[in-house]
């Protein structure tokens, strides 16, 4: 089971590093949907052989949730736009692929500065989950276009998900649920926030809001 | 020590070419075509070896030396690489060795095509460099993550003590050194995610336009060589999956052979499925198999105390 954890997070990372480098916004999306999918499924990993009806049911939500309804509502925002692909962001790809080394060693070392209690069962759960929050909030400050801000904060939650998992392991679900409907509402009201700038600007380059200023 | 212990540089030295054939023949069998015969490259080798050099009058020795240290660096990294266990040669640190055999082979390579004055060359060589900057790290930290793996210094030992319980313990970090490997195999073998070794005489060529002005013998070896990269680079890959089977002797060189041959299967099947990146894409692709590699590093120190 070790190595089924072990399996996932290294993939988490990995996708990390793909959503760093793929300029075309439909990739980073499937991307961001499978690092969902798999984040969903790292409670049932964690859990081990003592599988819950609950872990069970709270994994299949997420999964849902982080793997299909995030990533349609996205893709239908990205289909009313005429946006395809990230133009010109603030970072080159080549670069942001060093920075996700960079956050990765950072996250390593800040893991074993902390010694932090584990509950999950392997030792790479808290590093990545940094790595995932850097990466999230690096490419929400990187990047131009609004669904690939959107994608960070995504991005970001995940790692923050699983380092709640790997601290308590046993959330409450209420909790649980909460979080949820909290990210629901943030992607909706994005989306939404999304389509406006859109049908204002003929474009959703955040960058140009900018310019709103007085 | 039974015969199977010697047969290393041998195997690699005959059945080198034979892999450019398996890649061609699969690449012929995606598009549907016959295909060439699956000897063609030893054809090719031994027409060219009969036949005359020509060469043009502003090159110097540098350009008739480079065939030959090419020929002897690849072979010189050959007698590191373990097959069935045993290579000819092993000490303590000979990744390093192995890894700037193959850099002599390159730099001779690039001052060759320098020597000829040629503009066209010159942009090869530049983008060869370029790229294999890119390329080096992540085979020597891809290595070095192996070799922590295993507690040893040298090609041979760190594949020798590679084991089945090194997969259930650190499977995640070897399958990132293997792929890591797989994007340098294919990068400095000029392979199609970075250069397509059938395109002559276009603007995006790196193998090709280096060795323009070669003719004959000195083609044939240049051509020799480069198949002989193909075998070293790929038995590393091999390694990785076959030694830690633990199989001996000469059923351990069958086996290695077999690996040899799926993955010219699986490098015909990469070209025929893939485009070629665009120039500014494959930079991103070698960064990327470096981050691999480090993550790899990485997990290797967190997995092994």
């Amino acid at each position: 089971m070790n190595l089924m954890i072990d399996s996932i997070l290294v993939l988490l990372m990995l996708a990390g590093f793909l959503l760093l480098t793929s300029a075309r916004l439909t990739t980073c999306i499937k991307i961001a949907a499978l690092q969902g999918l798999m984040v969903g499924l790292l409670p049932v990993a964690a859990c081990g052989s003592v599988l819950t009806y609950r872990i069970g049911a709270i994994a299949m939500v997420i999964a849902c949730m982080k793997g299909l309804v995030f990533p349609y509502l996205l893709s239908r925002t990205l289909r009313e736009s005429n946006t395809i692909k990230e133009l010109k962001p603030y970072v080159g790809y080549t670069a942001s692929i060093f920075f996700g080394v960079l956050s990765l060693l950072a996250s390593f070392w800040l893991d074993s500065r902390l010694h932090l209690p584990v509950a999950a069962g392997s030792g790479l759960v808290i590093p990545v989950a940094f790595s995932m929050m850097m990466t999230g909030i690096f490419l929400i400050m990187a990047r131009r276009t609004a669904v690939n801000q959107v994608i960070g904060y995504l991005v970001m939650e995940n790692g923050i998900y699983s380092f709640g998992l790997a601290i308590v392991r046993d959330v409450p679900l209420l909790v649980e649920v909460g979080v949820l409907m909290d990210m629901f509402m943030a992607v909706f009201v994005m989306g939404i926030a999304i389509y406006r700038i859109n049908r204002e600007f003929d474009h959703m380059d955040s960058d140009q809001l900018n310019s709103l200023k007085g | 020590m039974d015969l199977s212990s010697y047969m290393a540089v041998p195997l690699g030295l005959i059945m080198a070419p034979f892999l450019l054939g398996v890649i061609n023949r699969t690449k012929a069998l995606f598009a549907g075509r016959n295909g060439s015969p699956l000897l063609q490259a030893y054809f090719d080798i031994w027409k060219l070896l009969k036949k005359d050099a020509v060469y043009s009058r502003t090159t110097t020795w540098i350009f008739r030396l480079a065939p030959a240290v090419c020929l002897a660096s690849v072979v010189a990294a050959m007698m590191l690489v373990p097959v069935a266990g045993a290579a000819p040669l092993a000490f303590k640190g000979d990744l390093v060795f192995f890894a700037y055999c193959l850099g002599l082979m390159r730099f001779f390579t690039v001052a060759a095509a320098l020597d000829t004055g040629s503009s066209f060359e010159g942009m090869g060589a530049s983008r060869e460099v370029t790229f294999s900057m890119l390329a080096e790290p992540a085979l020597l930290i891809g290595l070095a993550a192996l070799s922590r793996l295993a507690g040893s210094f040298s090609l041979s030992g760190m594949f020798g003590s590679l084991s089945t319980s090194y997969w259930l313990s650190a499977g995640p970090a070897i399958a990132l050194v293997a792929f890591a490997i797989l994007a340098v195999f294919l990068a400095e073998n000029s392979r199609i995610p970075v250069d397509d070794p059938n395109t002559h005489l276009e603007l995006t060529m790196i193998h090709e336009v280096m060795i323009l002005d070669y003719s004959g013998p000195d083609l044939g070896i240049v051509l020799y060589a480069a198949a002989l990269k193909l075998w070293v680079l790929g038995a590393l890959i091999v390694n990785i999956f076959v030694a830690s089977a633990g199989v001996m002797g000469m059923a351990g060189v069958a086996v290695f052979l077999c690996g040899m041959i799926i993955l010219s299967i699986i490098v015909g099947i990469i070209e025929s499925v893939m485009a070629r990146l665009s120039l500014l894409k494959v930079p991103q692709l070698l960064v990327g198999a470096g981050a691999m590699a480090v993550l790899a590093i990485i997990l290797v120190m967190r997995f092994v105390k």
